[in-house]
């Protein structure tokens, strides 16, 4: 199988340029995949899928009663990002997350942003993710979005934007180490010569900064996962960075608040747990504060937490600074904060509460997507080019019935990457997700991240819940030589 | 350790053992089925009678034959106890504790159950011996892999604890479902069917071979001796119970012979019954009585574990 009949149609490629020829870094992956012999490329693909369905590497799915659990669609093909525009995105990531930092904490205290004017109050408040018993907490070393997964796209124009802020509980960080493991598998000579920044020792950096959050100075703390349960979709996950990391997975059920300390039940009786990872939601956290109705929830914990007495990550109430409306002032967020221009810009993005912006939406929505500012996973969206004429009329009236509710983008012909489907390549949107850990002293940024394929021809929705699948995203070192990643693949063999 | 997490290990390796159990149950039947045709409409009610689900059996299935037996008991989801339902809640309690376990223990399990996941929706087994060959020996595997990647701490000892309980429970019923079906087939006393018919119980047990390394001659009361007193075969009801113990023990952190608290009492004393039990004692009471008696204390002790370890009262 060769990439000669490969045709780019005119979209941003990530491995090809307009003309053909592979990118700058990408010589190598295509002219190894070009030598191949006939069907070997195939074969490589199915044994990764196999090899994802033994190792239960699955996702749950509610639509389809009989089979609930999917491996995550893998496509061999990596994507490849240069050294320089790395090194660019890293940066811009860190100053978006350091302001949104100081913004959630802006908002949660003092409200100087409020009162300064830059954004309205009526806008933050009635943000999906404010929630009001956060304000005047105090997380230690003034953090609260610890771990971080920012969409970003690139556009025709070979710009890279950023499309949302996940500032809750990204998830898909596990398919990335885990598509890293089975690429180093399948293409282990390539590894060898490419330079690849590894990705590997993400579980230790996220364990360090967990315990660097530990209450009162604690030196060995108990760090736990909390997950909602194994039918959580993203229960692989869980448990996955759990095991990478040698801690805890706890359900609610396992925990308990007693004189203000929150204790796990263990064989031998009650146990502190001093740092959390939750993956679960604000809402179901603590019943006596949040949703009363939760059953996944530790009541007393918001009390544990605001005493100091444990530390999590990510705090609660980040959520403001992820909603869509919000989104629409990050730029003015950083210059407020930083006094500095954004290095990676946002979508050019129309807020349907603005009188004019919500007349111009209204004119164009064949030309633009209209997305709920409280919804995610590629649901309550509409892609006006794709959508009939009476979905648009559907979301014509939603917006003016709910402003607020509806912020409005052009549709970015996303960039792609080739793809195997059954005998050929054929080019696939595709997004970024990068993962962002905030630590007490510094930003980590994984040089990767998850790169999330539409599957489906033509289509722009990437979610994995919509017919999405992923790639393995491969950051390349600026200075050549041997991979520090491949010098790691002999010894790990399983054991991820 | 946590005890959602004790809990879970406990039953996954119960579950494994229970699926191997009836896997060599069925296939000990089979076979024997085969060497004497005749026979055959007789041999599966009192296997089914084994795992204590004939009523169920019935309600479903009616009359036992060999098809509906081993549909109920290989593949039925109906049937908690099915070797289907046992895999696929060995592996639901493996996935809950993933990040808990080694990955290698996890990877197999995960196999095993998408083979026989495969296997249930194959309408017609062909091959039902090598079905279950492959049961047996997956969990085999499993054992294996758990000995040789797990740390053999505390949840290694629960699993261990899980696994023994079930394999002395096991042994108990097929022995005596089995021993009293065969001892009054006078017909076949002294006929060549009458060791095969004996064999089989052994070989239910996987107990043939070292049977007859330790006593050679098919008899009954030996049989009996070998499978509920036997020191050292990993399938007698005193090993298991001894081997049981002794993770207790580590668990609990008690000496040998001391107790702290009811789970441990409670499956010392069974232990140490069958430590200075007899044979002739035990006939004198009636085997049938006393096998009963040791499964329900069996299950007391389970009961008494949940109690202790997975489910202790915090709130007061």
């Amino acid at each position: 199988m060769k990439f000669d009949r490969y045709d780019t149609e005119g979209f941003y490629d990530e491995l090809f340029t307009p003309d053909g020829h592979p990118r700058p870094g990408a010589e190598l992956v295509v002219r190894r995949i070009n030598n191949l012999p006939e069907q070997e490329l195939q074969r490589r693909q199915l044994a990764a899928e196999k090899a994802l369905l033994n190792l239960g590497i699955t996702f749950n799915v509610y639509s389809n009663e009989a089979q609930t659990e999917k491996i995550f669609p893998f496509d061999i093909v990596p994507r490849i990002v240069q050294a320089n525009e790395w090194t660019r995105l890293e940066e811009g990531l860190r100053q978006r997350i350091q302001a949104l930092n100081a913004f959630i904490h802006d908002v949660y205290n003092k409200q100087q942003i409020i009162k300064d004017g830059i954004i309205p109050a009526d806008l933050v408040f009635s943000a999906d993710g404010y929630r009001k018993p956060c304000i005047g907490l105090n997380p230690i070393h003034g953090v609260w979005c610890h771990i971080t997964g920012t969409d970003l796209v690139r556009a025709a124009d070979g710009e890279f934007y950023v499309l949302e802020d996940n500032l809750r509980c990204p998830s898909g960080v596990s398919y990335v180490l885990e598509n890293r493991l089975i690429m180093k598998r399948t293409f282990p000579m390539v590894f060898d010569s490419c330079s690849v920044q590894p990705v590997t020792d993400y579980p230790s950096r996220l364990l360090d900064m967990l315990q660097e959050m530990a209450p009162h100075g604690l030196r060995s703390p108990t760090v736990a996962v909390w997950t909602p349960g194994i039918y959580n979709s993203a229960y692989f996950e869980h448990s996955f960075l759990a095991q990478q990391m040698g801690v805890q997975l706890v359900e609610g059920n396992d925990l308990i608040v007693r004189r203000g300390e929150v204790m796990m039940r263990t064989t031998k009786g009650l146990e502190r747990v001093d740092v959390i990872y939750r993956r679960i939601d604000d809402d179901f956290m603590d019943p006596k504060v949040f949703r009363a109705d939760s059953m996944l929830g530790v009541p007393g914990l918001m009390e544990a937490f605001s005493k100091g007495n444990v530390a999590l990550a990510n705090a609660p109430g980040t959520g403001v600074a992820d909603d869509k409306a919000v989104y629409a002032y990050v730029p003015e967020i950083i210059r407020y904060y930083l006094n500095e221009d954004p290095i990676i810009n946002n979508v050019p993005t129309y807020a349907c509460w603005r009188e004019e912006d919500r007349a111009y939406v209204l004119e164009h929505l064949d030309e633009l997507v209209v997305k709920a500012v409280n919804e995610s996973g590629g649901y309550g969206m509409l892609i006006g080019p794709h959508a009939t004429q009476a979905e648009r009329e559907e979301f014509r009236r939603r917006i003016q019935a709910k402003p607020r509710t509806y912020i409005a983008q052009p549709t970015l012909a996303l960039s792609r990457v080739p793809v195997l489907v059954d005998d050929h390549f054929e080019g696939r949107h595709v997004d970024l997700r990068p993962y962002i850990l905030y630590g007490k002293d510094s930003i980590y940024v994984l040089p990767g991240g998850l790169t999330r394929v539409a599957l489906k021809k033509g289509s722009l929705v990437v979610n994995s819940s919509q017919g999405g699948g992923s790639k393995d995203t491969w950051v390349l070192n600026s200075q050549g030589g041997p991979s520090p990643e491949s010098t790691l693949a002999g010894k790990e063999g399983l054991s991820c | 350790m946590l005890s959602r997490v004790a809990n879970a290990i406990y039953w996954l390796n119960r579950y494994i053992e229970r699926a191997e159990n009836v896997a060599r149950f069925i296939d000990a039947n089979y076979h024997l089925t085969l060497d004497i045709p005749e026979s055959a409409d007789d041999q599966w009610q009192p296997l089914i009678n084994t795992t204590g689900d004939h009523e169920l059996f019935k309600d479903l299935y009616g009359e036992a034959t060999r098809e509906n037996a081993i549909e109920f008991l290989a593949f039925d989801r109906n049937n908690f106890n099915s070797i289907y339902s046992c895999v696929r809640a060995a592996r639901e309690n493996a996935r809950s504790i993933r990040e808990y376990i080694s990955s290698e223990m996890w990877e197999q399990l995960n196999t095993f159950y998408l083979m026989m996941n495969t296997a249930a929706r194959e309408s017609s087994l062909d091959l039902p011996h090598q079905f279950f060959v492959d049961i047996m020996n997956a969990s085999h595997t499993f054992i294996g892999i758990t000995e040789s990647t797990m740390t053999h701490g505390e949840g290694w000892n629960f699993g261990r604890l899980g696994r023994m309980l079930e394999r002395a429970d096991k042994t108990s019923r097929i022995v005596d479902v089995k021993y009293f079906i065969l001892l009054p087939s006078v017909d076949y006393v002294g006929s060549p069917y009458d060791n095969i018919l004996w064999a089989a119980l052994l070989r239910s047990a996987s107990a043939f071979e070292m049977y007859r390394k330790r006593f050679g001659r098919i008899d009954p009361q030996n049989i009996i001796d070998f499978l509920l007193l036997n020191r050292d075969f990993p399938r007698s009801i005193h090993f298991c119970l001894a081997t049981a113990m002794k993770a207790m023990n580590l668990i609990t952190g008690s000496e040998q012979g001391t107790y702290a608290n009811k789970a441990e009492q409670e499956l010392g004393r069974l232990m140490a019954e069958f430590q200075y039990a007899s044979l002739d004692e035990i006939f004198d009471r009636g085997l049938h009585e006393y096998l009963d008696n040791t499964q329900l204390r069996i299950n007391e002790v389970g009961n008494a574990i949940h109690k202790v370890f997975f489910n202790m009262d915090v709130d007061t």
